[in-house]
């Protein structure tokens, strides 16, 4: 592959290139699930080829293949170059780069048991076993339960020197319980939204995630949720799960801190953030002084590390927000110089045929002091939170509205009754200003979304949150009537 | 592109490479070119080029699917040999019966050269020409410019044969300042109707008038919703409830609803692929021929879409050739019937509303009861006594859009291509009562 890969950067150059990378990947993925006792899908996919990103003229082209072979080797750079003199029509500045070391390099997630090689037979079997115990109530319709395995070769070679071989794995399942009663129809699921829980492990997180002794609960309460009444509206405390914080801190926190973003390159899609320069370690309050959140790809395991990034900047820890205040951003190459660094390693591309933009990797919030019980024993009047539906965020990532599976209510508190279409609102500094506790250690885990999307043609990405369950102060909860 | 004679060809072969019961190729071959601009200038330009082929092997009331990219005879033979492997190891499923039987498909204009001649330079220009009138208006312009090329090929060994060449392309902008933002989009298969001058000019015209809103308490209201709007929760009412699946499994609003009002009389809804004011495309995504299905007719619920696995769970459904080859089915030719309606007449018989240029972030919060929340977003602006007196900040809805769609007061007189998950041919509306629940800063 070193020589396919110096064919590419060689030919890049000769069209015009000042700087040229290529990524060769070659991914697979296995897709398992099951539904109301029968197999629903059983699929497989492989898929390789090459993108190659350069810089000509000052400005950025990209182009990418399926066939990997000489000849639509030196085609796709010839393209590339051609497509960044076009985009140089427009220019406005000359694209420049933060340095980088070169290296040459190996990077492997290391399963401990390879997924697509535990037979088929066998993950079937567990799903249907996953799936009988679903049916824990009589009002439950559909039941759920679904596996998912993905493999990536990747080889990143730059102008610069660089050559890196990475190799990743990545597992993740849900399992789903609908029950039906008198019209209503209520879901209730587990471990998270958005296929499940996933990290760059073997099938041994399949195991850890213990659907077996889960699935008994889901259904269960799937049952209970359809009879439940309906939560009632009003300013309340919120205790948040760890599954449903890692979707908060994701749409509230990761997004913003997108340097790319925050620059305006998303501004034609999905808009930009509040998140602006001028907020940069100015002692603006994005938090409580309990809301300390860092961005790291080194945890091993977590969903969204990884040995080097797109642009081979090598994987590390940057501080988000300390105690409250706003200090950090996920940068690249290209945009670290506006806040007069080096890139903290976040360019990532969703396959050979995309183009990498700066992503979250494991976006986390530092564990408290508190354990849940100690919460819901402090809280007066509030409600614990669990499994998000939805979500939909402004397009500044300021005003924001979700909505989990269910609610527990607390009085006095005990948990006293379960609620069914919770709903809460509120802008983002306002609402993690007003977290005043955050689980320990103990209960801190980082979860991990599949396919975080970002970026025209939309690319969906493996990210991870470390979150432990946190209280949030008098937020407004319902949206009138249902 | 690899063209039908050849494609069909390589579709026959691999049918021949198992010994399934019933076999089906699908095969897709892309090019896509994507010119990205923010701040005035290209900051993203791609260039996309695969070939997939995806084989579902069935034996008896199994079925194996298995996908590569690489069309090389050895990968084929893996390709199908995996699919065979993987049905295998399945159980029955008594809910599966056959694979599509053969239909007429009819004749549908899908291919346009003007679209598969566009060169980077072209776009470039597209691109320039409204970043050159947001230079000369003192404002930022950020979107896109698109075109691909695509090719889909169905055979399977029931007979059903099908290819078509399709090409897309289509231009957004956003143009904001300091203190406002507008919007625009155009989209067609064939890009000699796109016209960049005319987006940018009405992105820019609506972010002028969206200049320093003000803060406004939501509350019900009446509203106008632009072409984009309506595309948009008509968007997500056909992926809530228009396919036969969540009919069958009763997620769908129209469950247990056929032929009952489920919304206002004056709208009719209907998908119909062969319509070439709409996108054409023929067959679904396994080979089965288009029919035109009116969904809602006269807001009576009327019908939803089938492929030939959600048809084959009722009796006496055939497959209307809605197959997203993901065993159900969705509309994706959407119309929503025009009415007498301009957009100042619309205003005028506004008392007190939210004229709403597009949403933002829509995500539904109860599919079975359409309910949705998301933000306005590049333009919302307050109607009072038949006339539009200020821009207000954005706001944050959350309402059932059945419930939306049973209040309309006007419906548009124009129309037009719009649309997220598929395009859709839309008029504007004016509902009656639209429930705005929160505010942003901006």
């Amino acid at each position: 592959m070193r020589n396919l890969t110096q064919q590419a950067l060689e030919s890049a150059r000769r069209a015009g290139a000042t700087y040229a990378d290529i990524r060769i990947i070659e991914n697979r993925q296995e897709f398992l699930s099951v539904k109301k006792g029968n197999v629903d899908t059983v699929s497989s996919g492989r898929s390789h080829g090459f993108g190659l990103r350069v810089i000509a003229d000052g400005a950025w082209g990209f182009a990418s293949s399926s066939r990997l072979e000489a000849a639509e080797i030196d085609r796709v750079a010839d393209l590339a170059v051609r497509i960044a003199r076009a985009s140089a029509l427009t220019k406005k500045t000359e694209v420049r780069l933060a340095p980088v070391e070169a290296v040459d390099d190996r990077w492997n997630s290391n399963p401990k048991i390879d997924p697509f090689a535990v037979k088929t037979e066998e993950k079937l079997g567990f799903l249907l076993d996953v799936d009988k115990r679903l049916k824990g109530s009589p009002e439950i319709r559909v039941t759920q339960a679904q596996i998912q395995a993905l493999g990536e070769k990747k080889i990143f070679a730059s102008t610069e020197g660089s050559y890196i071989e990475q190799q990743l794995t990545q597992t993740g399942g849900a399992i789903y319980a609908y029950a039906a009663a008198e019209g209503e129809v209520q879901l209730r699921s587990y471990p998270a939204l958005f296929g499940g829980d996933f990290a760059l492990k073997g099938y041994e997180h399949i195991e850890e995630l213990d659907f077996l002794t889960e699935a008994e609960r889901v259904g269960r309460e799937a049952g209970q949720l359809v009879k439940a009444e309906q939560c009632p509206s009003g300013r309340r405390d919120l205790i948040i799960s760890g599954s449903h914080l890692a979707l908060q801190l994701h749409e509230s926190c990761g997004h913003p801190i997108e340097l790319d973003r925050v620059l305006g390159t998303e501004a034609g899609l999905v808009g930009k953030s509040f998140l602006t320069l001028d907020k940069f370690r100015s002692g603006y309050r994005y938090g409580s002084e309990a809301v300390s959140i860092f961005a790291d790809s080194t945890i091993p395991g977590a969903n969204g590390s990884l040995g080097y990034d797109d642009e081979g900047v090598p994987a590390q820890r940057t501080q988000i927000v300390d105690c409250g205040e706003f200090v950090g951003y996920l940068t690249s190459r290209e945009t670290a110089p506006a806040i007069g660094q080096t890139s903290n390693g976040a360019m990532m591309a969703n396959g050979w045929d995309q183009i990498p933009l700066v992503r979250m990797t494991n976006v986390c919030l530092e564990p408290g002091d508190w354990t849940l019980d100690e919460m819901i024993k402090d809280t007066k009047d509030g409600l614990l939170l669990d499994l998000s539906t939805s979500y939909s965020i402004d397009d500044r990532r300021y005003n924001f509205q979700f909505s989990t599976e269910v609610a527990w209510e607390i009085k006095d508190g005990s948990i006293t009754r379960m609620l069914k279409n919770p709903t809460y609102t509120s802008v983002t500094p306002e609402f993690w200003g007003s977290c005043d506790a955050v689980a320990g250690k103990d209960e801190w885990k980082v979860w991990g979304i599949p396919n975080c999307g970002k970026g025209e043609p939309m690319q969906p990405i493996r990210v991870g949150h470390g979150t432990a369950p946190a209280r949030f102060r008098q937020v407004k909860v319902g949206v009138g009537k249902w | 592109m690899v063209g039908r004679e050849r494609a069909i060809e390589l579709l026959e072969r691999v049918l021949r490479l198992t010994e399934a019961d019933q076999v089906e190729g699908t095969m897709r071959t892309r090019e896509n070119y994507l010119t990205r601009y923010a701040n005035n200038a290209i900051h993203q330009n791609i260039a996309q080029s695969d070939a997939t082929l995806q084989i579902k092997a069935v034996l008896g009331k199994k079925v194996g699917i298995a996908t590569t990219n690489s069309l090389e005879d050895e990968d084929l033979a893996r390709a199908a040999a995996q699919a065979v492997a993987t049905a295998k190891l399945q159980k029955d499923n008594p809910q599966f019966v056959s694979l599509a039987q053969p239909t007429p498909i009819a004749e549908a204009k899908t291919y346009y050269e003007e679209t598969a001649g566009l060169t980077p330079e072209d776009r470039a220009r597209l691109v320039l020409d409204i970043c050159r009138q947001a230079d000369q208006a003192g404002l930022e312009a950020a979107g896109a410019v698109s075109s691909s090329i695509n090719e889909l090929a169905i055979a399977n060994s029931l007979g059903v044969r099908a290819y078509a060449p399709i090409t897309s392309s289509g231009v957004t902008a956003v143009i904001m300042s300091p203190t406002g933002s507008g919007f625009a989009e155009a989209s067609s298969r064939n890009a000699a109707d796109l016209n960049a001058t005319a987006v940018g000019e009405e992105a820019i015209a609506r972010c002028q008038a969206n200049q320093s809103p003000i803060d406004f308490d939501p509350s019900e209201m009446e509203v106008i919703l632009s072409h984009y709007a309506v595309a948009e929760l008509l968007g997500y009412l056909n992926y809530m409830g228009f396919g036969a699946l969540p009919f069958q499994e009763g997620r769908s609003f129209m469950a247990g609803k056929l032929s009952q009002k489920v919304m206002d009389e004056k709208l009719t809804i209907w998908d119909d692929g062969l319509d070439p004011a709409g996108a054409p495309m023929p067959f679904d995504f396994e080979g089965v021929g288009k029919q035109k299905v009116v969904i809602i007719d006269k807001g009576v619920a009327n019908a939803v879409v089938y492929d030939s696995f959600t048809a084959h769970r009722e009796p006496g459904k055939r497959s209307t050739g809605h197959s997203n080859g993901r065993f159900s089915a969705s509309a994706m030719n959407l119309f929503i019937a025009s009415g007498t309606a301009t957009e100042q007449e619309m205003i005028a018989q506004t008392k007190r509303g939210i004229y709403v240029t597009r949403f933002h972030y829509i995500r539904p919060i109860h599919p079975a009861r359409t309910i949705i929340t998301g933000m306005t977003r590049d333009g919302a602006f307050l109607v009072e006594d038949g006339r539009i007196t200020s821009p207000v900040k954005n706001l944050r809805f959350t309402q059932s859009i059945v419930e939306a769609f049973s209040h309309v007061d006007l419906v548009g007189k124009e129309t037009r291509l719009l649309g997220e998950f598929a395009l859709s041919r839309v008029p504007m509306l004016k509902l009656a009562r639209f429930n705005f629940t929160g505010k942003t800063a901006h």
